[in-house]
């Protein structure tokens, strides 16, 4: 809220549809209608943008009580409110600030008389695209032409032709014919990713959404523009034309592909991932989200996919079942221990299996283990410089002062031939300096890994993993913020989720029943890992709970916390 | 010692009559009731099975063979939860009774000197209604193995409604065999052949005119015995109006619902073949059996020049009246089931013991009272 | 409130249910010898004979797409059927229309569009629900296969089917 401080002094009296609430002070009246549950259609309005109030779609019928003459007495109302004098012309609800007493509504006849001729006038030169519109079932203007427009259209002559399916970026298409000039996406450019390369040219009806000549709409944030275009003018190349969004099950998740842990929606239809988009999370990343980061999906749909589990016999992998590979998998690693067996696991595994790894090195008494520290270049946005999602979770539970230090003690163990067996998770380890020479002199290799990569090829036993969207888990982001993964889909074939793999290995190896249910591995961490003390799977949330305290700060949100106090932007 | 030919020749007739007649006309019958049924209800019925791989269609009169086909080749399941001894006795128990009647039934007079019946037998009725009444223990057991609610059901219905129509069965019958004096019956026929039939007296000494007045009055108790004894029929072969022990809206197929294959079509046979039985024993015993009306055969003899034996054209032209006569009945019953709907069981039980019961006892008097005033005894 | 119905009373006649039986008995022999005399024809032997020239306008059989004039296909591929479809019978892949393409205004079209006709149950909502009027229901109804696959019409064979459709609203036309 634009107000932090909530005493009873900054809070007014607004009338809202006849009822009476109370908001603070400098509320815009938008915001105080939501508060009433009385909804102001709008296009141009988004609470994390200026307000330029160009749609006019939000005009509402706004009153406020008269100044009486000195000595006089206001009248009152049956509640004791003064009685509030209706002004004959509307207001947009977006951009004033409620006052004291102030009456809005947002059903009169006014109101509504206001909307329907918006709604006239945005359709008149809007193409009958719905068919072909990757933004149909999702799009405001459809919604509102069925609640508030008129049915038919009035408009006899020609529709003014503009630009269709214009190349304004390597990720986003443009059609003009559908854009209602709300402006949405040229202030995102320019207030919150500083690239301000969108702007409208000429004028009246002909007034139209174009990209600087010289530039393109290329920033590493420009999906944003399509998640907040309300209608089908900005699409993204990666998702046109691949599924109608009513087919779609959307799923609450993380993306991992940096160690910022921005919130999603991942969009799935039977098994297969169309999209994924941001979820707003003030504390992680407001409502946006890097386009590098809505690809990661991609990556589930590799070729190489392993589907089975596999036993090296020879210099051939043979398919196998589960209950022999993982009992392949235990025999093999047990026959070596203290400094024979090392355990290379992955930052980005969640925080259960990460638990799971520690729970099977204690039992095999692997003598190093360790995670791969995988950076790159962060932005002053969102994207984060550690690639990893949750190297805060490996740092807590496997207990590791400096991640990734202790990968040149198992080089070097290697290299004596002191360490004999290595267990590796979610990990290619020739690409991160490990060479096949190393890797031919150990004795047993294991690997969980959803890819069949170089790594898979030189080990003996290959267990098939799951990606982020097909996985229950939890993760540390890099502000020392715990969230939940959800999964969106099956994972390919035969393989499984890795804390399963993991949990079985456990089980094979100790010979004790474990428990079964990702809720119950949380359960047992939570008494084992100091941090997650007193938490439980499902109080996590959807929007995550701070465990750790990292002295980190995410830049964008807090030069939105500075819009927010300048009074631009609601927040 | 026995002679061969007193092995053999009922042997021939056992064979003849079983396989060459009862069975062909069981298989024909279910035919005959897909067609009539059609045919009153203004379809077609099945009308194109005929020689295979020819277009000769012969009116659907291959559909039995490729029906009996099918039951033969699809699979017979016999589900776990069934007591398997009782499960696979219970459609043999059925069929075999069914047939077992047919021995006293006389199919015509004599062809080369030899009686038309198998066994020539002086209790003909009482060993019908002896055996016949052993065909509710196949539907008893199907029911009771199957293990299953809805068999268990139809079981019981069936049962119980068997033994009540038995009832008026054996009294309504009881009348004619007061008339004739006589439980044989081939010696009936012989006596409805010479003297009128029981439902047509007119001519030789039942007609009036030759004194006949007892026939005459004793016509009326023999309608009555008619009617009860054929709805009871009915009631005994579990058809229409008359079938809730397989009633499918109320219990899918009764007591066998569990059944397949051959198992289910033993069952199917078994009450067409006691329908045909059923028929043969009205016939025998109400419409003079393999006798042509009107004194024909006495006509016929003459014109034969009144030999020992009965010629073996006249042989063939009984055995064919007597099958004419079955069969008509046999479509008089498709007729009635297609024609009546399905009556409530509180209505069976009580036209079984309040009406029909009481009718058939009462019957038994007037006919004993008409036979004692109207029949001077010798 | 309860209605009483008051039980009709019967004659004897009635009671004794003979009458009635008859009655019965010899309306079923009517439509017997009706029949037999051929006086009344009612079924029709299929497939010797075919009702196929009567069937009215509004007769329902296998779905099919068309083209228009132009021959352009008229579906855009928006997947409003596969949605409304009861059954599911139908999928959809779309595509974009390549550049270059005679109708590349038009973007979208199927790139696959598979009808299941043994999930088929010629409900009609696929036409109904379309805004191109690219599917029609079609007349045939004996849509017959010996294996799985082959009763999944692909794209190809329902273009087939459906034909070119004349006279249809031109939505794609020079002024769009």
């Amino acid at each position: 809220m634009a107000v932090s401080k909530k005493s009873s002094e900054d809070l007014v009296n607004v009338q809202v549809d006849g009822h009476w609430i109370r908001v603070p002070k400098g509320t815009r009246m938008i915001e105080a209608c939501k508060q009433a549950a009385a909804e102001v259609p709008h296009y141009c309005y988004h609470p994390k943008l200026t307000s330029p109030g160009n749609c006019r779609m939000c005009l509402v019928e706004m009153g406020m009580p008269p100044r009486p003459t000195p000595g006089e007495e206001a009248e009152l109302d049956a509640e004791g409110h003064a009685k509030i004098n209706w002004m004959p012309r509307p207001v947009i609800a977006c951009a004033n600030t409620v006052a004291e007493g102030m009456g809005i509504r947002t059903q009169s006849l006014l109101a509504k008389e206001c909307r329907q001729g918006v709604m006239e006038f945005l359709l008149i030169n809007h193409p009958l695209d719905c068919p072909i519109c990757d933004q149909a079932g999702e799009c405001t203007l459809q919604e509102y032409s069925v609640e508030h427009g008129n049915g038919q259209s009035r408009f006899l002559e020609s529709k003014v032709k503009k630009p269709k399916n214009v190349d304004i970026g390597p990720r986003i298409r443009l059609d003009d014919e559908r854009c209602v000039l709300c402006s949405r996406c040229v202030r995102f450019s320019k207030e919150v990713v500083d690239d301000d390369v969108l702007g409208f040219v000429d004028r009246g009806s002909h007034n139209t959404l174009a990209v600087h000549p010289d530039r393109k709409l290329e920033n590493n944030y420009s999906l944003n523009t399509v998640d907040i275009c309300p209608v089908g003018a900005l699409t993204s190349n990666d998702f046109r034309f691949k599924m109608r969004v009513w087919f779609m099950r959307e799923t609450k998740s993380l993306c991992t592909g940096c160690a910022r842990g921005c919130n999603t929606l991942i969009g799935s239809r039977e098994g297969k991932i169309y999209r994924q988009g941001p979820r707003e999370n003030n504390k992680v990343n407001s409502a946006w989200m890097c386009d590098s980061g809505r690809m990661e999906y991609h990556r589930l749909e590799d070729p190489a996919r392993l589907t089975d589990p596999m036993i090296k016999r020879g210099r051939t992998h043979n398919v196998v079942d589960w209950t022999e590979a993982i009992c392949r998998a235990a025999k093999d690693l047990s026959r070596f221990k203290g400094d024979e067996l090392a355990i290379i696991a992955s930052g980005g595994m969640t925080n259960e299996e990460l638990y799971l790894t520690r729970t099977l090195a204690e039992s095999l008494e692997a003598g190093v283990v360790d995670v791969v520290k995988r950076s790159g270049s962060g932005d002053d946005y969102l994207s984060h410089s550690d690639k990893n999602p949750n190297v805060n979770g490996a740092r807590k539970i496997l207990k590791l002062r400096s991640p990734g230090s202790r990968l040149k003690l198992i080089h070097a163990g290697i290299a004596e031939g002191k360490i004999k067996a290595l267990l590796v998770l979610g990990e290619d380890l020739l690409d991160i300096g490990f060479s096949e020479e190393e890797l031919g002199g150990l004795k047993c290799m294991v690997l969980v890994h959803m890819i069949a990569n170089p790594t898979a090829k030189m080990s003996t036993v290959v267990l098939p993993g799951a990606g982020y969207a097909e996985k229950r888990g939890s993760m540390i982001n890099a502000t020392g913020r715990l969230q939940r993964l959800n999964k969106a889909i099956d994972s390919p074939g035969l393989s499984r989720e890795d804390w399963e793999i993991l949990q079985g290995l456990n089980r094979a190896v100790d010979g004790k029943d474990e428990v079964t249910e990702l809720v119950d591995v949380f359960g047992e961490m939570t008494s084992a890992v100091s941090i997650f003390k007193g938490l439980s799977f499902a109080g996590i949330g959807d929007l995550g709970v701070d465990v750790m305290d990292t002295g980190e700060s995410v830049p964008l949100l807090e030069r939105e916390a500075k819009r927010v106090r300048d009074g631009l932007i609601v927040g | 010692m026995i002679e061969l030919s007193e092995l053999l020749v009922p042997a021939i007739k056992i064979v003849v009559l079983v396989f060459a007649v009862i069975l062909p006309m069981v298989a024909y019958s279910v035919w005959a009731e897909r067609r009539v049924s059609a045919i009153i209800q203004d379809r077609v019925g099945p009308n194109r099975v005929g020689i295979p791989f020819t277009k000769i269609g012969l009116a659907g009169l291959g559909q039995p063979i490729s029906d009996g086909i099918k039951f033969l080749l699809k699979e017979d399941f016999t589900p776990g939860h069934v007591n398997k001894l009782y499960f696979w006795l219970a459609p043999a128990l059925t069929m075999v009774p069914a047939i077992l009647t047919c021995a006293v039934l006389p199919f015509g007079s004599e062809l080369f000197g030899e009686k038309m019946v198998v066994a020539d037998l002086n209790v003909g009725p009482l060993f019908i209604f002896a055996i016949a009444s052993l065909s509710v223990y196949g539907i008893v057991l199907a029911g009771w193995s199957s293990n299953s609610k809805y068999p268990f059901l139809g079981g019981i219905r069936s049962s119980s409604q068997m033994i009540s129509y038995e009832i008026s069965l054996g009294l309504s019958l009881v009348p004619v065999l007061l008339i004739f004096g006589e439980l044989n019956l081939s010696a009936i026929v012989e006596e409805q052949s010479e003297n009128g039939w029981l439902l047509l007296p007119l001519w030789g000494e039942g007609a009036i005119w030759n004194g006949g007045w007892d026939r005459f009055f004793l016509f009326f108790p023999s309608l009555l015995a008619f009617i009860i004894f054929t709805t009871s029929i009915f009631a005994e072969t579990n058809r229409l109006p008359f079938d809730l022990p397989e009633c499918e809206t109320e219990l899918v197929a009764g007591y066998h619902t569990e059944y397949s294959s051959m198992k289910f079509a033993l069952f199917f046979l078994g009450e067409y073949a006691a329908m045909i039985i059923g028929s043969g024993l009205i016939v025998t015993l109400f419409l003079g059996g393999w006798s042509l009306p009107f004194g024909c055969d006495a006509a016929l003899m003459q014109m034969a020049g009144n030999p020992e034996q009965v010629p073996w054209w006249l042989g063939l032209i009984h055995i064919s009246t007597f099958l004419v006569k079955v069969v008509g009945f046999i479509i008089f019953f498709i007729w009635v089931r297609w024609t009546l709907p399905r009556f409530r069981y509180d209505q069976l039980m009580k036209l079984g013991w309040i009406v029909f019961f009481e009718l058939a006892l009462l019957n038994i008097f007037i006919t004993a009272g008409i036979i004692f005033l109207t029949r001077s005894p010798d | 409130m309860p209605i009483v119905v008051k039980r009709p009373r019967l004659t004897l006649a009635e009671k004794c249910y003979f009458p009635a039986l008859m009655k019965g008995l010899r309306i079923t022999l009517g439509h017997a010898i009706r029949i037999l005399q051929r006086k009344k024809k009612v079924t029709m032997q299929y497939p010797e004979v075919k009702w196929d020239d009567n069937l009215p306008e509004h007769y329902r059989g296998a779905p099919a797409l068309v083209t228009d004039e132009h021959d352009r296909e008229r579906c855009v591929s928006c997947q409003l059927c596969e949605f409304i479809c009861p059954p599911r019978a139908i999928k959809i892949v779309p595509e974009e229309i390549p550049p270059g393409d005679e109708w590349q205004k038009v973007e979208k079209r199927p790139e696959s569009f598979d009808i299941d006709m043994l999930r088929c149950i010629y409900c009609g909502m696929c036409q109904e629900v379309c805004p191109e009027q690219a599917i029609f229901l079609r007349k045939d109804y004996a849509i017959t296969g010996v294996s799985r696959e082959e009763m999944i019409h692909d794209k190809q064979k329902l273009y087939e089917i459906g034909g070119k459709r004349e006279g249809l609203i031109n939505k794609w036309n020079k002024l769009k």
